[in-house]
């Protein structure tokens, strides 16, 4: 809402407060004012001229040589370009000196050979925005009207000496979306007064039932619709202040008739239709739903195709405005309209709402009726567009109001007590200055031993409950006034779950263990929705998305690692290890909530350690990532309930992809990417993993006990076996683990040998085994027993022998 | 044989003066000291002195000997240790080659300023509250006093799934959640972080998907000023200890009175910078006193509890914090913004 300083003036004094003040006084309590502009940027010197000749340049075709008096002794030549410039004109110019926005200063010139004294002025190049020009000036200079007094400031009697404050409502506050809705608002802050424009209507003895009759079929989209005739009328411009006005609200004016509909508008917040009367075809208006296939061309020239879900307004037949949103072209004002029929209606918030959505038409009139009206001011908002019209385009109103209405004010009564309004709000207000807040407000109110009753206006639709009247006596009280206190309750402390405090845990092992923690969009396009996915479902696809790209919810994280891999990669960044921990969404049904399940995943490729100058350099592999989930199970204490499987996964590499299982159950994987997947990526040699992070958390690790330390020496024995090349290593150890209980209590694989040395398709395997019994030192001979033991059972099991 | 005796231990003390390294010292130990070395010889030759001398010369020449001994040891004392010296000289590194380095990587910015904000509420008796991203109409808008139809929806361009199940807009649907869960007892005293999504095209400063944190406080007797002590409180713990804060009015649907709150500007201390385009202030929340309509939904009488709730960005603190003057910056994972994040 724009709000035009001199014009509000108008509604409540406003005295020693200048615009800039006004503006942080309606800010801090409660409608910010996003800017305040000062229409007349700085422009000087600007008076209005006569155009006493005007005759062609004689070296230029586009150019004329005017004479032009501006109230001094000498009337000035002046050279101009505007194709509208003609001898009789009052006209904006700018004098030698004067200067225009932007810091532009009028100089003496010489045009064409021809001596220029001065511009003469368009709207535009005196700041006015072009959208709001009149059109018949759009392409030219402004003229006034012939009254105007040659010499005088032209900017002031463009109203442009005014500041205009641009009011950012929120939906609640709908009725300041009116110039008198602020004053009540601003007279509310200042403690002063509002007052009222005056609105006598001179009616003739003709009755409007002769002219016109209203029928409302749908009356819960329009509880109330008025309207009057007005004949006689001429059309014309509209007096140059109410043009101003407009213009400084932002809305371009037409002729009188359509600009005193549009600022009534503006005034009371109550939108207004002018109809010709002679043009509508019908002697009834009936307002009702379209009917399927019925089409309207509205003032736009567009045609728009109509539903049951819009109203309009009919003359009985056929559609003669698309209620509340745009009039019909049929019925439009023109230049030899002579009647008008005003329609002053209140239509409801979601029949317009709805068309504006399906015609994407949103004006002024709409907007205020989506957010919604007062009614009680619609015929006032009527009666004084009649007696404007009487005055401004020479009509004669015709006795009487047409109405139609089921509309009842319903009186809004709140009852809140002091101690309610210091209990919610912790100030100490006194019983006085409730009543002052209230009082200011304009809210008739009774008070009787601290409970006030108060009657809500109407014109504040947002005012129904008690705490809607604390809210208005907190903000008009000042929240600077508010102390500062903490909350007075039983102390119980706060913090993490154990599956919070745990997953922090698992974030600082991952970042010290050198991964980054990447955070990527949960919306993914749905080539990559199950890519790569532990578990998968019916993707879940947006009903509107923005773009395919973001239109359905991923399943898995890693796509998108991949994309942040491949992203660094392209800015030269080769080494990347990132982790993320996020939720992945699967379908339960269409109608449900899906199920959300957090992940952690990570992506490796490129260098994992480097420390070149003493030769070390070490790239990302299968056994670098597997080393670094194994810490995060030893973290978790799980190690011992983990075991990895060779597996084969779509998108992974078949020979290096593990899934990890955990009690026996699949809870994630780790592996390389497919080089085919690489290669799509544009990545070299990466290696990626996933689990489900809950299976993990919730998993109940041991609490830690304390073990004695080794009292005795522990022997350490080392064994070479030679086995086929296809036994995993992880089995074999197991294996020895299981023969040389107890007193085996260790067992590390240290080498691993393929090649030359042994015969094809076998491979040696090295560990070392460490025995020790808690109870004494062993003895060389108790140790070599066990050894053989477990040399004899990896040899029956995997026919491993001893490489010699 | 005196003279001799002094001619032997000034040749002595002049040969270890002179003697460079151990060997040589030792071979002059050998060449005075030894088995067969002049002062052995002169003490054989004593049989030829006069009784009377025998001891006299007897003392002379220990004495000469213990002076050899004695400046053979000073000086094997001074060359072991010029010898120790120039062997840790030959061992000396340039310690300013680089060390090997330790592999550590970081928290997003976001996590950063989540666990702190956390951490700070947690100590005020807070418990953290997490819940879906995939939400029911009900509980992101009807519960929060936005029945369908009401104009605030417009506020929030929401990416919907079904006509009931869309994606969250805001954290607030956890306090219809947690409050439910309570069943009309208080104290709820929670914050609440994670993702939420609008239908935003993603530029410089907005993001189809970002994150919030919420806070709810629902007991008997809480108050606004309760709301302005703690998140001035807040405002401290996160920017300084001089931070004031202030309230100016608003509207949300789910709070009445409804406030946004700045902050005094931590860059120019309220005197009015490019961070708080200078005002002095920077706004980073958005709060108010529980709805009644919001409490009574979530089953809590609304004569007997009042509550308050706040919302912010850790998006907008972060950039505020950091300085980062992108919101793609936080989605794009790229390494070299990531990093910058390394230090406690
Ligand atoms: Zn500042």
């Amino acid at each position: 809402m724009l709000v035009s300083y001199r014009w509000l003036g108008e509604y409540v004094d406003l005295t020693g407060i200048t615009a800039k003040e006004l503006a942080e006084l309606i800010t801090k309590s409660g409608i910010e004012v996003e800017r305040v502009e000062a229409l007349d940027r700085g422009m000087k010197g600007v008076v209005i001229g006569h155009v006493l000749e005007c005759e062609p340049h004689p070296n230029a075709d586009k150019l004329r040589k005017c004479l032009v008096d501006l109230g001094e002794d000498e009337p000035v030549q002046i050279i101009c370009g505007a194709p509208n410039v003609a001898k009789g004109q009052k006209v904006a110019v700018a004098k030698v000196g004067a200067v225009l926005p932007g810091n532009f200063k009028i100089k003496r010139a010489k045009l064409r050979g021809e001596e220029s004294n001065g511009m003469i002025c368009s709207l535009q190049e005196l700041g006015v925005e072009t959208k709001v020009v009149p059109k018949e000036y759009a392409d030219g200079i402004f003229v006034f009207p012939s009254d105007a007094p040659v010499g005088a400031d032209a900017i002031e009697w463009l109203g442009l000496h005014d500041e205009v404050l641009e009011l950012a409502l929120t939906p609640n506050r709908a009725d300041c979306l009116s110039m008198i809705g602020v004053a009540y608002e601003v007279a509310a802050i200042l403690g002063r007064d509002v007052k009222l424009p005056e609105a006598e209507v001179k009616e003739n003895s003709e009755h409007v039932y002769d002219y016109i009759s209203v029928r409302v079929e749908a009356p819960e989209d329009n509880p109330l619709y008025a309207g009057r005739i007005v004949k006689n009328v001429q059309i014309g411009p509209s007096p140059l202040w109410m043009q101003t006005r407009l213009m400084s609200a932002g809305i371009r004016p037409h002729n009188n008739v359509v600009d005193i509909t549009n600022y009534i508008l503006l005034e009371y917040g109550q939108p207004l239709h002018a109809f010709d009367y002679d043009r509508l075809g019908s002697k009834e208006i009936v307002v009702r739903r379209a009917k399927a296939g019925e089409t309207i061309v509205t003032l736009d020239d567009v045609e728009r195709k109509l539903t049951e879900e819009h109203l309009v307004i009919t003359n009985g037949r056929e559609p003669v405005a698309l209620a509340g949103v745009m009039g019909g072209a049929n019925s439009e004002v023109r230049d030899d309209t002579t009647t008008v029929f005003i329609e002053a209606a209140y239509f409801t918030s979601p029949v317009i709402r709805q068309a504006v959505k399906d015609h994407g038409l949103r004006s002024e009139a709409s907007t205020r009726f989506e957010k919604g009206i007062d009614p009680a001011r619609t015929k006032e908002a009527l009666e004084r567009a009649a007696a404007l019209m009487a005055e401004y385009a020479g009509g004669e109103v015709v006795g009487g109001i047409v109405e139609a209405s089921v509309w009842r004010q319903e009186p809004v009564v709140v009852t809140v007590t002091l101690e309610r309004i210091n209990g919610v709000l912790g100030t100490a207000m006194t019983k006085e200055e409730v009543a002052a807040i209230l009082t200011n407000l304009q809210f008739p109110f009774t008070e009787d031993n601290g409970t006030f009753t108060i009657r809500v206006p109407s014109r504040r639709r947002d005012i129904a409950i008690e705490e809607d009247i604390i809210e208005e006596a907190a903000r008009l009280y000042g929240y600077d006034r508010l102390p500062a206190t903490l909350p007075v309750a039983e102390a119980k402390p706060g913090g993490l779950t154990p599956y919070q405090a745990k997953r922090r845990r698992v974030r600082r092992y991952l970042e010290g263990a050198g991964l980054f923690q990447a955070i990527t969009y949960s919306l993914t396009s749905p080539d990559k929705a199950t890519r790569f996915a532990l578990e998968t479902a019916e993707p879940i696809r947006l009903a509107l998305p923005m773009s395919e790209e973001r239109s359905v919810l991923r399943q898995s994280l890693i796509p998108h690692l991949l994309e942040a891999a491949s992203y660094n990669r392209a800015r030269q960044v080769e080494n990347v290890a990132l982790y993320e921990i996020g939720s992945v969404y699967l379908s339960k049904g269409e109608h449900v909530q899906p199920a959300e399940k957090e992940r952690l995943a990570g992506v490796l490729t490129g260098l994992w350690h480097a420390h070149l100058w003493q030769g070390e350099k070490k790239a990302a592999d299968f056994y670098v990532a597997k080393g670094v989930l194994d810490g995060l199970f030893d973290l978790l204490g799980l190690s011992k309930r983990i075991a990895y499987r060779p597996a084969k996964r779509d998108d992974l590499h078949p020979g290096r992809t593990a899934d990890i299982v955990l009690d026996g159950r699949v809870i994630g994987f780790v592996g390389q990417l497919h080089p085919a997947v690489q290669k799509e990526y544009d990545l070299k040699e990466t290696y990626v993993f996933e689990l489900a992070l809950a299976e993990l958390l919730n998993a109940e690790s041991e609490a830690i006990r304390y073990e004695p330390i080794p009292r005795f020496p522990s022997v350490v024995r080392d064994i070479a076996l030679v086995v086929d090349e296809n036994i995993e290593a992880g089995v074999l150890e197991e294996a020895i683990a299981e023969a040389g209980k107890p007193l085996v209590k260790d067992v590390s694989l240290f080498d691993v040998y393929k090649g030359d040395r042994l015969p094809d398709g076998k491979k040696s395997l090295a560990f070392s085994l460490r025995y020790y019994d808690p109870e004494r030192t062993l003895t060389d001979e108790e140790v070599a027993a066990v050894h053989e033991r477990v040399l004899a059972a990896v040899e029956k099991q995997f026919g491993a022998v001893l490489r010699g | 044989m005196k003279e001799r005796l002094y001619e032997l231990k000034r040749q002595a003390l002049e040969q270890i003066g002179q003697a460079r390294d151990l060997k040589a010292l030792n071979d002059v130990r050998v060449a005075y000291l030894g088995k067969k070395g002049p002062i052995t010889e002169v003490l054989r030759g004593m049989g030829a002195l006069p009784p009377e001398e025998r001891p006299k010369i007897g003392a002379l020449a220990n004495e000469v000997r213990e002076a050899i001994q004695q400046a053979l040891e000073a000086k094997q004392a001074k060359l072991e240790q010029e010898e120790v010296e120039r062997k840790l000289a030959a061992e000396a590194i340039d310690v300013t080659l680089p060390g090997r380095p330790v592999k550590l990587g970081n928290p997003h910015p976001l996590t950063r300023v989540i666990e702190e904000i956390e951490d700070l509420f947690i100590g005020m008796g807070y418990t953290v509250a997490e819940g879906p991203e995939v939400e029911t109409d009900y509980y992101n808008f009807e519960a929060l006093n936005l029945p369908k139809g009401h104009p605030a929806r417009d506020m929030q361009d929401s990416f919907y799934i079904t006509e009931e199940i869309l994606l969250r807009t805001h954290t607030s649907p956890m306090q219809a959640r947690t409050m439910e869960k309570h069943r009309g007892r208080g104290p709820v005293k929670i914050i609440c972080p994670g993702k939420v999504y609008r239908r935003d095209t993603d530029d410089a400063t907005h993001s189809h998907q970002f994150t919030q944190i919420e806070g709810l406080v629902v007991d008997r007797n809480i108050r606004m000023s309760d709301l302005k002590g703690t998140l001035r409180e807040f405002a401290r713990k996160l920017f300084g200890e001089g931070r004031d804060i202030r309230f100016r009015p608003s509207f949300f649907p789910f709070t009445e009175p409804s406030v946004e709150v700045d902050v005094s500007c931590f860059r120019c201390e309220g005197q009015g910078c490019g961070v708080c385009k200078g005002t002095g202030w920077i706004e980073i929340l958005g709060a108010g006193m529980v709805h009644p309509n919001v409490l009574e939904m979530a089953g809590f009488d609304s004569k007997t509890y009042t509550g308050f709730a706040f919302g912010m960005g850790p998006e907008r603190i972060a950039m505020l914090k950091y300085g980062i003057d992108d919101i793609r910056h936080f989605y794009q994972n790229d390494l070299r913004f990531l990093r910058q994040f390394l230090r406690v």
